[in-house]
């Protein structure tokens, strides 16, 4: 199709307009460059532009030459500096080299991916698993490939952009239920064919707000219509369950859910995504899932630290009650300063503190930066109901003293911008 | 009335509580447009109205419904299975 013989003979340069005015493609975000504008002409400094010039630690890093603590990284568990999971990825890069230039189903399998999907079937006692190279394209493949034309996925209204970008990627009919709503599920399968192919899809942890989903309910709903049933765990692995599975463990659905799929990027502390399930047919995913198949696989040192960190993940017990404890205590800490949070108890490592609008938001986010204290901001249409907040995440490596100076940073910002009265 | 205007006067029920600009509702009256519903809005009146006429609206139907009227009209047909 694009052999230059095909052209038609008829077009001719003559042919063309004169001075056709090429339609700006970027205009359509104009409102947008606008209103950053105007929020940077207030003098705050970009949430969406930090840079980390040192990384010290999981905890610590240099921004603007400033020591930081960092509490919005999804670093769960600490392991990003881990001197094992450090040693198996040098091991890695000088034996195998800087990168495989290929995909999973050509010359991109090397033997430590093998290697990091052995880690992932012991860690969760699944049959099969299968590596991709971010978790975003673990879920834009796996809803995709699974769902065709004439099926269903249904999805809760807070799902991350992964789940909702699978579902565009493929031709399956898309249904929404309200977030975290078991009678609204139930409706909305009761409303679908009965022979159609269904797929429910349920994250463990929301990550705006930190809230769990209600999983055993969910899932018996899911069973009773008949449905398949797809679990992400990238914000539940690592701390949630007897084998910190996640949430479907500690909810003791592992046995019902189909489909689990995760992410390197958080808990395990490097890169790439995955999908684990008992289903026997499960191995044909790696032939026919596009974002596996069109695309080159992770780097060999990559795969090295993911399998050295998951393994590590397994007897984790201590940091996990370390993890648990600092989110308890930082939740209970800033109820006590009088902020408004997104759950009413610590329900996972995020906790998130509302705001009422984006002024006061930017306002906060600078002065817990310029306190050496550095959080997410969150706003719409990332957000729920439209909500502005900052996100926080906790790490496993998050000293009490670490905690304690969060709060402090806190308690002065909240002070300094209005959001917490005078003490 | 017929069935089409019951409807209309149904779906202009579920609107109301959304319709903080009090628009004047008409067949060609737009969601984005008109309304300037965000897809949060959009998200929790597409939950009312398929609670209210016992329906599902997918996201895919959705993407090409723009106006009151075409959202009637798809009404209709879901209730109306040829």
């Amino acid at each position: 199709m694009t052999d230059a013989s095909q052209t038609p003979d008829a077009v001719a340069l003559t042919d063309v307009l004169p001075n056709p005015t090429p339609r700006d493609l970027l205009s359509k975000f104009d409102g947008l460059i606008a209103e950053r504008q105007a929020l940077l002409d207030t003098g705050v400094r970009d949430p969406f532009a930090i840079v980390m010039e040192e990384v010290l630690s999981p905890t610590l890093a240099i921004i603007q030459g400033r020591e930081t603590i960092l509490l919005g990284t999804y670093n769960y568990m600490g392991m990003t500096f881990d001197p094992d999971v450090v040693a198996a990825g040098k091991a890695a890069l000088d034996r195998f080299g800087a990168g495989t230039t290929g995909s999973r189903v050509l010359n991109g399998t090397y033997q430590g991916h093998r290697e990091c999907e052995d880690a992932l079937r012991e860690f969760y006692d699944m049959k099969s698993a299968i590596v991709f190279s971010t978790g975003y394209q673990a879920n834009l493949g796996v809803i995709s490939t699974l769902c065709a034309k004439g099926d269903y996925i249904i999805l809760d209204a807070d799902s991350h952009a992964s789940i909702y970008d699978g579902c565009w990627l493929g031709n399956a009919e898309i249904v929404r239920f309200r977030h975290n709503s078991v009678a609204d599920l139930d409706k909305r399968l009761g409303r679908l064919p009965v022979e159609a192919g269904k797929l429910v899809v349920l994250e463990g942890v929301y990550s705006m707000l930190g809230d769990i989903a209600p999983l055993k309910e969910m899932v018996a709903v899911a069973k009773k219509h008949g449905a398949m049933i797809l679990c992400d765990e990238a914000h539940g692995m690592g701390f949630f369950g007897e084998h910190g599975r996640g949430v479907f463990e500690e909810a003791g659905v592992a046995d019902d859910i189909d489909f689990v799929v995760g992410t390197f990027s958080k808990s395990v502390g490097t890169v790439g995504g995955f999908c684990v399930s008992n289903h026997p047919k499960f191995e044909v995913m790696r032939l026919v899932t596009r974002p596996y198949v069109f695309t080159a696989s992770l780097p060999p040192s990559v795969v090295a630290t993911a399998a050295a960190s998951i393994r590590k993940l397994m007897h984790a017990g201590p940091k996990r009650e370390h993890l648990w404890k600092n989110s308890r205590r930082l939740h209970q800490g800033l109820r006590d300063l009088g902020y408004t949070l997104g759950t009413p108890t610590a329900q996972s490592a995020i906790i998130a503190v509302m705001l009422p609008d984006q002024a006061i938001t930017v306002a906060m986010w600078q002065g817990l930066l310029e306190r050496g204290l550095y959080v997410n901001m969150a706003r719409p249409p990332a957000t729920p109901a439209g909500t502005f907040l900052l996100r926080c995440s906790l790490c496993a490596e998050h000293t009490d003293e670490q905690v304690d100076r969060i709060l402090e940073a806190f308690a002065a910002a909240g002070q300094a911008t209005g959001v917490l009265g005078q003490p | 009335m017929t069935s089409r205007q019951e409807t209309f006067k149904k779906v202009a029920e579920q609107i109301e509580p959304f319709n903080k600009k009090q628009v004047a509702l008409t067949e060609a009256t737009s969601f984005a447009g008109d309304l300037e519903w965000d897809s949060l809005t959009v998200m929790d009146f597409v939950a009312a109205v398929e609670d209210e006429f016992d329906i599902l609206i997918t996201m895919n139907m959705q993407a090409e419904i723009e106006t009151i009227g075409q959202l009637v009209d798809t009404i209709e047909t879901l209730r109306n299975p040829a």
